[in-house]
């Protein structure tokens, strides 16, 4: 978050000469209120007018909570192993030289930068048992398109630039000298990585996996396409929503809206204060 | 200087980075790859016709419109935003930004949800709207309405770090000259943060270009009317017309590309470093 | 331990490094290696330390090749210009941090470890910061930390790379004595690079004075002080004025005019002549001295610096007693000389 914004903070509090304040100010805030915060008051408003039974008959049934288990247990798991190769792939380009890493740096923020259902044709495309992927799959019994771990794959996509420039301005900034320390202190590379590195490097890596978890959660676009959505059983939270309204079924899709909300926000604010663990470790 | 001791052999390193180009290449390259190679499965004609046909043609026009009306509105909003937040104290500033990150964080799905609740039919102004004859859902307003929400954030969030880290002595020297507010804004603060405010429009408008779960949900998939590109995709790709889909959907990814390749060209030429907080 | 460097070389692309320079450490001993920035120095510590390797050359410790092996084995401590300190771990753990990544096998028991951290805290004297963290400790603090860490694995060298050179005046001064108090009381081998020649000469049992990748000289601080090798090291450390002579017949000239300066063992031809400010006394302009034009005066210790023009080059001496106006000629006779021959 844009922590920056407050360095002004610790000058003195005189009157600003600048002019604008009132308007500026004032077109935020109702801008805000109108785009952002009364439609989202919506779902709260919506789903309190059900009650707590009415809201756990809908946002707790069976099937709802076959799609939060699908959706948040893909998206724990893709978030997981972008952990991993997303720190690979942050290591390299923040410590190597190779030819193409330009390129490669670039082509990192290519899931940012593709729209969602491009990315989910293409996914299923190569995923599906004729695809070029799924071909090669298909003899080793493994299927990948419309079963969850298609949607493990599709979350993969999706996730990886959240952890790469999470990490990678971190690790770019970690000096060289403590890790000759650690050398001289007679560590092993593989010890210097994991006591040294690994967890000066933590708060930024946990931070890129919180993200990449709660966009995963919330995917749509990339995932619809290779996600079997068999009610109960390949079926994610945002498209049962979508079903529940294509049946004008209101008060099921705002229940089930509400609890993805207020995953939401958990995570926001998870993210929020590991950034602020992050500010107070990196004080010299 | 070779740091012998502070890194991994020749060999480990390597190997590293053949892990990393596998990976790079199966999860990002290969998608990437087969939207073209699919696109043009059957050939240039075919493409060229499945790009051209009416309702596809519909479906760009409406997805530029979107990203016209939308992203020039958030960029207004942003620098107005930015100007409210860098050149003033006030307190709740960590709030107000915070507000103004919500979209980001909300599934999009979610998103075309609560403009339904609004005004669909059973919404809060349902009524009133089919009243006055006024379509928002399963209207182009509507659409406009969940893209504004879903990139709200985008140009705002590149420049609020970037007005911050550039202060008010500028501004503050301008207006002690006699400059009005409107001036200032015009010959100081807009030449400094003219690269950060391009890099946040080249956000923002591939998002808008590429929206697809909020807009599925108000949009009502009426063909030629309400569909974007992204829609269209979709609705070729559910009719088993695969080659259309991939010509429509390498439009989109040829626009991805091209965003990849002007955002690179900001960062390395022209140095803009964005401030790179959570996105 | 004794260290023994044998003709080692290192070129960073077309920039040489290091050319072949030879030394010797005797064990226990104190060795500053002082240059300026480029000489070489640093280099050649990282080489003694293992993190990075020679082009040609060896490095022996007792007597064993140690040439390719890395720091990780070499038994070594050292310690960085910036600290590197573990900024996630505290004092204590930064302390152990030697002694808990040993294999199973050599690894001392818990207890043992806590123990030695106590004891090295003790030494360092901040017996009571073992929990704190970097970011908690002033830049004295955190050297001594850092010193503390390298000695807790009981290494048999101990290696310092400029370790004052981010602290501020005063607080280099004491840490210097300290370094110094702790070092008699190790008796370890250490060697030190640092571009501070009062440092060095406080502080080593012998200084090197290096120059773009070359030894210029080895001696104790008494020696490269008084008598430097070679006109590098004379103008290098302490102050020194230079002045171009002529020696003819054994006796030496400045534009003409002999000098009574000694001469022994220096041939015939253009040469260079140092004399540092206390090595001059001020007399008449008569045959024997230098014949200069004396300046401005300001008060030094207990007498006076005094800068003069010989010609037009500017000298600088020190006198005890009264100065003379500005504008008086007077004769410079010079007590003690350093003669170099120009090639």
């Amino acid at each position: 978050m844009a922590e920056r914004a407050s360095v002004g903070k610790h000058r003195s509090a005189r009157r600003s000469v600048i002019p604008g304040f009132g308007l500026t100010m004032g077109l935020t805030v109702a801008w805000l209120c109108l785009i952002v915060l009364i439609p989202l008051s919506t779902i709260f408003l919506r789903a309190a007018g059900l009650g707590w039974d009415g809201f756990v008959a809908v946002g707790l049934s069976p099937r709802a909570l076959s799609a939060y288990r699908l959706s948040f247990g893909t998206a724990f798991l893709a978030a997981m192993v972008n952990a991993v190769f997303g720190l690979l792939i942050a290591w390299i380009l923040a410590r190597y030289e190779f030819p193409g890493k330009k390129l490669v740096d670039a082509a990192v923020d290519l899931p940012f930068a593709l729209p969602t259902a491009v990315a989910g044709i293409a996914l299923v495309s190569l995923y599906a048992e004729n695809g070029w992927i799924g071909s090669m799959l298909a003899p080793l019994g493994i299927r990948v398109a419309y079963t969850p771990l298609g949607v493990v794959v599709a979350l993969i996509f999706i996730g990886l630039p959240f952890i790469v420039r999470s990490v990678q301005p971190v690790l770019a900034d970690l000096g060289a000298d403590v890790e000759e320390a650690a050398a001289t202190l007679g560590a092993t590379r593989w010890q210097t990585f994991s006591r040294v590195i690994l967890p000066a490097i933590a708060p930024a890596l946990l931070t890129g996996f919180a993200l990449a978890f709660a966009r995963g959660v919330g995917e749509y676009g990339s995932v619809i396409f290779i996600a079997g959505n068999m009610p109960y059983k390949s079926e994610i939270a945002p498209l049962l929503i979508v079903t529940q309204l294509e049946q004008f079924d209101y008060p099921g899709a705002t229940a089930i809206a509400c609890v993805m909300l207020v995953a939401s926000f958990s995570m926001l604010l998870l993210v929020n204060m590991l950034q602020a663990w992050r500010a107070k470790r990196s004080a010299k | 200087m070779t740091r012998a001791a502070a890194t991994e052999s020749p060999l480990g390193r390597r190997v590293l980075i053949g892990i990393g180009m596998v990976f790079l290449a199966l999860f990002l390259a290969l998608p990437l790859v087969v939207v073209f190679v699919q696109a043009f499965a059957k050939g240039w004609p075919m493409f060229l016709d499945a790009i051209t046909e009416p309702d596809a043609r519909a479906a760009i026009r409406l997805t530029l419109l979107v990203a016209a009306i939308s992203v020039p509105l958030n960029c207004v909003f942003g620098v107005v935003a930015s100007w409210a937040i860098t050149k003033f104290e006030f307190r709740g500033k960590s709030l107000l930004i915070s507000l103004i990150d919500l979209p980001f964080s909300v599934s999009p799905v979610v998103a075309g949800l609560i403009f339904v609740l609004m005004f669909g039919a059973q919404g809060w102004f349902g009524q009133w709207l089919i009243a006055h004859n006024w379509k928002v859902i399963f209207a182009v307003p509507g659409i406009v309405l969940a893209t504004v929400f879903v990139t709200f954030p985008f140009v705002a969030r590149e420049i609020i770090p970037l007005m911050a880290e550039q202060g008010r002595d500028d501004e503050e020297a301008a207006v002690s000259l006699g400059e009005s507010g409107w001036q200032t804004f015009w010959h100081v603060t807009l030449p400094n943060i003219r690269w950060g405010l391009l890099y946040g429009v080249l956000l923002c408008n591939a998002r808008a270009m590429g929206e697809f779960g909020a807009v599925s949900v108000v949009s009502g998939h009426i063909r030629g009317l309400t569909n974007t590109m992204p829609l269209h995709v979709e609705i070729l790709y559910n009719e088993y017309d695969f080659v259309g889909a991939f010509a429509v959907a390498s439009l989109l990814a040829s626009l991805a590309l091209v965003t990849l390749v002007l955002k690179s060209l900001l960062e390395w030429r022209f140095g803009y470093h964005q401030a790179r907080s959570a996105h | 331990m004794s260290i023994v460097i044998d003709a080692l070389s290192k070129r960073f692309g077309a920039f040489a490094a290091l050319n072949g320079v030879t030394l010797e450490a005797r064990p226990g001993e104190f060795l500053a290696l002082l240059g300026p920035s480029g000489s070489g120095k640093t280099t050649l510590l990282r080489m003694i330390a293992g993190l990075d390797f020679p082009d040609a050359g060896h490095v022996l410790f007792d007597g064993v090749d140690m040439t390719d092996t890395p720091a990780a084995e070499r038994r070594i401590g050292f310690v960085f210009q910036n600290y590197a300190l573990f900024r996630h771990m505290t004092v204590a753990d930064n302390i152990a941090f030697g002694l808990t990544v040993r294999a199973r096998r050599d690894r001392p028991a818990k207890a043992d470890i806590r123990a030695r951290v106590a004891e090295l805290l003790d030494l360092i004297q901040l017996p009571d910061l073992g929990h704190r963290y970097p970011a908690q400790l002033s830049g004295g603090q955190r050297q001594r930390v850092a010193l503390a860490r390298a000695l807790a694995v009981e290494p048999q060298l101990l290696l310092l790379d400029e370790p004052f050179g981010a602290l501020d005046a005063k607080v280099r001064k004491d840490l210097r004595r300290w370094l110094r108090d702790l070092h008699d009381r190790l008796g370890l081998t250490s060697v030190f690079v640092t571009h501070d020649q009062e440092e060095a000469l406080e502080l080593a049992d012998r200084v090197v004075i290096m120059n773009r990748g070359l030894i210029e000289q080895i001696g104790t601080p008494r020696e490269v002080y008084d008598t430097p090798a070679t006109p590098f090291v004379s103008a290098f450390v302490g102050e020194t004025n230079q002045i171009p002579v002529t020696i003819a017949a054994g006796r030496a000239a400045y534009a003409g005019r002999q000098l009574d300066v000694p001469t022994a063992g220096i041939s015939d031809g253009p040469a260079e002549l140092h004399f540092r400010p206390h090595q001059a006394e001020l007399g008449a302009d008569v045959p024997g001295t230098l014949p200069i034009l004396v300046g401005a005066a300001r008060q030094r210790g207990g007498g006076w610096r005094v800068d003069a023009t010989l010609d037009a080059q500017p000298i600088e001496f020190d006198v005890s007693g009264p100065v003379p106006d500005r504008g008086t000629r007077a004769g410079l006779r010079l007590t003690d000389v350093q003669l170099f021959p120009v090639r």
